[in-house]
């Protein structure tokens, strides 16, 4: 596990060093603070419209943030040769993919800390109301769900070699599965065979992120979700992480690295 | 003598990707072995499978045929690196990282304890005389300064076997000398060196056997007296005969 945590750790430093973090952080607040400061008609409730625009910027950055970051790891690597003078050493290829993996997870969670932060700042000024574990709860879903997004992204990235294709590619599949997953069963059953059982195969292989969505209990105040349905949540979220971890090992394997 | 590096019947060929290629084979049989403590200069022109070779060696690609084993551990173990240094031609590594850093993620790798790890790459940054550079990023590094890096992150593990790939390639003529002294000091300690460079002058002064291949094949391997023996004159004169390349004013 040596292996893995010094890999993570350098995917770590170079998050912090990288300026996209900044820039998508600096953009979230730039937008949360100009929306939170104007009042319509003195509305009380309009600091509902505020958190709701913050937590969708979160969503969007965080996106941002991790699958670009996961769909360069193991592309940059080969590009810039780093990884010859890494698998040189007593190292195995699947360390790498779980290293890479690791980091970008741990780095995407330290991301989130940082927006659900500024976050529960934004709102607490304004509501003067701080529920402290919707925040972590919203946090860990959301965590959960960047770990599934960021295997994904690390599996395309291994048979995709322009970081560019994997994160267009990537992104547009989330954007699909959060905007569409959830209706894809009622699709189904208005379409015909062959189609429906297309559909249904789909519905039934895709990972659900919209699972992980807790935006609108944060927004309207709905409480808690169930600890329990988090846990069946996060072993199910564990179980995708592991098949796309898998399937990129397989990948990676006995992918020829192209030297010359 | 205990031979570290071996590589019997070595073939390697990179297969057609598409209908107007054909299949390239880049190693023809290569059976070479490298004793312990020797400095082994392992030479070729441009494409005769050098790099190829040491791309098996080290697991990179898996041979075609034959087998190359690292200390009588097959290459494709990653156990089998746990005793080796590797130095590859150009520099690769993290520009986003300090030498210190660098050095640091690379002792992790090898489990070296953390007080360990600080003192050997104190050592080692004084040994490649970047001592007042450890904290800058390597990004910011002259070419010199980076082929210096990579050789003190070859070092980190005080490996048995060191692989170069042309170690001086694009250096000064000090920086060459550096690597030179710092070649000759390993030698000193015991350990081996398997190289391959261009260099043909470097290579006589401070091999004790070389190989010659060209085109995938083992043209010639001995002692760097007897090839030039053989060959009566140079080492750069015994290579041109060897991969039988002829002047123009000779044709």
């Amino acid at each position: 596990m040596n292996t893995v945590f010094a890999l993570a750790g350098i995917v770590i430093k170079e998050l912090y060093r990288r300026k996209d973090f900044y820039v998508l952080f600096v953009l979230t607040a730039v937008i949360t603070i100009a929306a939170a400061s104007v009042q319509f008609f003195h509305d009380s409730h309009i600091v509902r419209y505020v958190k709701d625009l913050c937590l969708l910027l979160i969503w969007i950055s965080a996106l941002l943030v991790t699958i670009a970051m996961a769909a360069r790891q193991i592309p940059s690597e080969r590009e810039n040769r780093t990884i010859f003078p890494l698998l040189a050493k007593p190292v195995t290829r699947g360390q790498v993919i779980l290293g890479k993996f690791l980091g970008c997870w741990l780095a995407s969670g330290i991301a989130l800390v940082v927006f659900y932060l500024f976050f529960a700042i934004v709102t607490g000024t304004r509501e003067q109301n701080w529920p402290v574990l919707n925040y972590i709860q919203a946090l860990l879903l959301q965590w959960i769900m960047l770990g599934i997004v960021t295997a994904m992204t690390l599996l395309g990235s291994i048979f995709l070699a322009a970081p560019s294709s994997t994160v267009t590619i990537v992104f547009t599949i989330v954007a699909g599965i959060l905007f569409l997953g959830r209706h894809l069963n009622v699709v189904a059953i208005h379409n015909t065979e062959p189609l429906r059982d297309i559909i249904y195969t789909i519905y039934f292989l895709i990972p659900h992120l919209e699972l992980f969505d807790v935006r609108e209990r944060l927004v309207n105040d709905w409480g808690l979700v169930n600890w329990l349905d988090c846990l069946l949540a996060a072993l199910y979220g564990a179980g995708y992480m592991m098949l796309f971890l898998l399937l990129a090992w397989l990948g990676f394997r006995r992918k020829n690295l192209s030297v010359s | 003598m205990e031979s570290i590096l071996r590589t019997e019947n070595l073939c390697v060929e990179y297969r057609a990707r598409g209908l107007r290629q054909e299949t390239k084979t880049a190693l023809k049989g290569l059976t070479i072995s490298v004793g312990t403590g020797e400095i082994f200069g392992f030479l070729g022109p441009n494409g005769a499978g050098k790099t190829t070779a040491i791309n098996v060696l080290l697991g990179f690609i898996p041979p075609t045929k034959g087998s190359a084993s690292l200390f009588g551990i097959d290459v494709r173990q990653p156990i089998a690196r746990q005793r080796i240094g590797y130095l590859p031609e150009l520099t690769y590594y993290y520009k986003f990282l300090s030498a210190e850093e660098l050095l640091g993620f690379y002792a992790k790798i090898f489990k070296i304890p953390c007080a360990e790890a600080d003192k050997r790459i104190d050592q080692l940054l004084k040994l490649v005389e970047l001592e007042h550079a450890r904290k800058r990023l390597i990004k910011t590094y002259s070419k010199g300064m980076q082929q210096r890096v990579g050789l003190a992150q070859a070092l980190i593990n005080n490996p048995d076997l060191l692989v170069l790939d042309e170690p001086t390639s694009g250096l000064d003529p000090l920086g060459r000398m550096k690597v030179r002294q710092i070649i000759q000091r390993l030698k000193s300690e015991g350990k081996t060196v398997f190289f391959s460079s261009h260099e043909l002058g470097e290579v006589e002064t401070i091999c004790d056997r070389v190989a010659i291949i060209h085109e995938g094949e083992l043209k010639g391997i001995g002692t760097v007296s007897d090839i030039v023996g053989q060959h009566h004159g140079n080492l750069e004169k015994a290579f041109l005969d060897i991969i039988g390349y002829q002047s123009q004013s000779t044709l």
